[in-house]
């Protein structure tokens, strides 16, 4: 316990695992606690086309290929690591595990990045593996010759909508507002697609069945009227929220729950930095997640050095 | 022939499965792909196989036609989302799941059926 890393990092996603790469290779010690799965969303991805300098990938190997870089410069990573108390004002910052391990450092890099939003709605829990699905490309063809909602209205919706006309015979597409907030060529794939059907202004109230999922119960917004409609499947999209809930009373958040950082990455608290899906910052990519890891280390490494 | 890249061992034949399963009392398998479901399941697995010495873990390939035994399984009926685990206890399948599962929803079953 009494072994001091010089920078923490909390998140083994594509921003915890680059801010990781930065900081061991600057031979600093480095400890990575992560709590799902090593890579975060990127092992969400079945097929990673936009990462400069690599014709195409699988989430899988682009985040594996990650850890592996993090390890090779000397970071140490734990995984399954729940951290269920966060001491960040001093000088030295410590953390306390669920399982009684505490880990101390000199400064602490925040990547916790953001999880899928589920609808809370009955019935989800009950269906989930039988019949309700967040991920398209692990359990599609589960779906084959069935009909199915999918729910949500931005690229993950329009873009898996369109990989499960595959399998399904027919999917309906319910959407909370009259327009899509997604890229123009993704609304216009699904719109041209003949399986896809769209239920605008309407939001998920129920998943019903007995033992399977059979139907769902949709609410039309302006009018309030409700409709059940029988499918056999549903895929949820509907977003991400940032793993920042037990940060609140700790950190500065905006409304939206986001860590406020300035241009450096630096948090309201000296030698705690942010970075990935969880600041503050209109795009989310695996891109903006590598650079804001970079920027993240790179603070913290001048941060150190302020501190001899 | 080896399709899952973990650190867990992996069962690649019906019969190996079978062998398996009659010659340990306690034995878990995710039986799922390279998948953002799957990930999770491997790597919780990974970390329990240090600290649960009675239990076996191990992965099986969904797509092979040798994981029929799991994929067809009575107790994996209506399952839609990978990857399937299934937990035996002397030769019998006492549980499964489907979907991804995390550390804190793996270990009660543990507990339950291994003690
Ligand atoms: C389905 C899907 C498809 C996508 N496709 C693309 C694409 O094609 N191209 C692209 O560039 N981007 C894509 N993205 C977006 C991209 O994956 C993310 O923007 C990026 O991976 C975010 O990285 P991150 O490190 O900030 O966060 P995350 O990937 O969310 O990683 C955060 C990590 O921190 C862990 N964690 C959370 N809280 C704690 C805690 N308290 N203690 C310890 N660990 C914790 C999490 O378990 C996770 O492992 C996609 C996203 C999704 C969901």
């Amino acid at each position: 316990m009494d072994e001091i890393y010089d920078v923490i990092i909390v998140g083994a996603g594509a921003a915890g695992l680059t801010a990781g790469i930065y900081s061991s290779r600057a031979k600093q010690k480095t400890l990575i606690l992560n709590e799902g799965a090593i890579g975060g969303q990127m092992v969400l991805t079945h097929e990673i086309a936009n990462y400069p300098g690599v014709e195409s990938t699988q989430g899988y190997s682009l985040s594996n290929t990650m850890k592996k870089q993090a390890k090779s410069f000397g970071a140490d990573i734990k995984s399954n690591a729940k951290i269920i108390a966060y001491h960040l004002e001093d000088t030295i910052k410590w953390v306390e595990l669920e399982d009684g391990r505490t880990f101390k450092g000199k400064s602490v890099i925040l990547a916790p990045g953001g999880r899928p939003r589920s609808l809370n709605i009955p019935g989800e829990d009950t269906f989930k593996g039988t019949g309700i699905s967040y991920c398209a490309t692990c359990d599609g063809e589960f779906f084959t010759n069935k009909e199915i909602v999918v729910v949500g209205g931005g690229n993950s919706a329009l873009e898996e909508a369109v990989s499960l006309t595959k399998f399904a015979t027919k999917i309906t597409i319910v959407h909370q507002f009259d327009h899509f907030q997604a890229f123009e060529h993704a609304i216009k794939e699904a719109k041209e697609n003949p399986k896809i059907e769209f239920v605008m202004e309407s939001e998920l109230r129920s998943f019903n069945g007995n033992g399977t999922l059979n139907s769902v119960d949709i609410e039309h917004l302006p009018t309030g009227k409700m409709t059940t409609k029988n499918i056999e499947g549903a895929f949820i999209f509907v977003g991400y929220s940032p793993n920042t809930h037990e940060f609140k009373n700790l950190i500065n958040l905006n409304e939206r729950n986001e860590f406020i950082v300035d241009s450096d990455l630096k948090t309201n608290i000296p030698g705690v930095f942010a970075a990935g899906d969880c600041i503050a910052k209109k795009y989310r990519q695996v891109t903006t997640a590598v650079a804001d890891g970079t920027i993240a280390s790179l603070s913290s490494s001048e941060y150190l050095r302020n501190l001899k | 022939m080896k399709r899952l890249q973990t650190e867990i061992h992996e069962i690649e034949t019906a019969s190996e499965l079978e062998k398996l399963v009659a010659e340990n009392e306690n034995v878990m398998v995710c039986c799922g792909r390279m998948g953002p479901m799957c990930i999770p399941v491997y790597d919780t697995m990974e970390e329990l196989e240090s600290e649960r010495s009675t239990i076996k873990f191990y992965s099986m390939a969904f797509d092979s036609p040798e994981a029929a035994p799991i994929r067809n399984a009575a107790m994996c009926k209506g399952f839609m989302g990978l990857p399937f685990t299934v937990y035996y206890k002397n030769g019998v399948m006492v549980q499964a799941t489907s979907s991804i599962q995390n550390r804190s929803q793996i270990t009660p079953i543990l507990d339950q059926h291994f003690k």
